[in-house]
């Protein structure tokens, strides 16, 4: 464990975090949070714990963005408030 | 090159040459990559669950690059359901068999009372056994899940 590499891992995920939160956007939300996955997967992988880390590189990162985007697909691209 | 244009001209104007053509170039090393993953998952990081993530994800990258029938057609419905339900009765039935062998479930030792291979190899080869199985049920119920989600549980079109 090297402490730069996790403080600049983690200030890169709550960045991340925020900005899926405060999209408006739902595509691009669902793309960050792909980001977010994969640094997520960096951080695992950087702890030791490579295991997490390749299912939250493939689940993650790879599956759930696509699935995010087939369920964006049935929403209207803006919203009615 | 003249043949694969006019080919993808008479299907469908809207579907990209240049992605169609790269996926079907990148899939098949996606499910080798998803098939080692499978098999050594008992020697180094994977396993059946990422390695079937991965599986499911190349045949979920044909349903993206192309439309969701020809991805039915590439991997039928009913071959989705059988390999779901084979996944299942491989873990299952390896468990099974490990207790009528007189262990306890999924304690694959207990076969060397039946075969006389030493415990350690039965350890092995049970844990592939069941990774086998955990793969092919990831694979086939992750594919299902976009299915249903990209066409809203109709099966019938979309992304």
């Amino acid at each position: 464990m090297i402490w730069q590499f996790d403080l600049l891992i983690l200030t890169l995920i709550v960045i991340c975090a925020i900005g899926a939160l405060s999209m408006k956007d739902l595509l691009s939300a669902a793309i960050i949070f792909g980001i977010y996955s994969f640094l997520m997967c960096l951080l695992w992988a950087e702890m030791g714990a490579v295991d997490v880390a390749f299912t939250e590189a493939s689940v993650g990162a790879g599956v759930s963005t696509i699935l995010f985007i087939g369920a964006i697909l049935g929403t209207s691209r803006r919203s009615k408030d | 090159m003249k043949r694969l244009q006019e080919h993808f001209e008479v299907h469908d104007p809207n579907l990209n040459l240049i992605i169609q053509t790269s996926i079907r170039i990148l899939v098949p090393f996606v499910q080798l990559f998803g098939l080692y993953v499978i098999v050594h998952g008992h020697y180094s990081p994977g396993g059946g669950f990422q390695g079937g993530v991965i599986l499911g994800a190349s045949f979920i990258l044909m349903g993206v690059g192309y439309d969701l029938k020809k991805s039915m057609e590439l991997f039928p419905e009913a071959w989705n359901i059988a390999m779901a339900n084979l996944g299942t009765t491989i873990f299952v039935g390896t468990g099974l068999v490990c207790a009528a062998a007189g262990g306890l479930f999924l304690d694959y030792g207990a076969l060397s009372n039946w075969i006389g291979i030493e415990p350690a190899a039965w350890r092995s080869l049970g844990i592939f056994a069941v990774e086998a199985g955990v793969g092919f049920t990831v694979t086939s119920v992750m594919l299902s899940l976009f299915w249903d989600l990209s066409s809203r549980g109709e099966l019938d079109g979309g992304l």
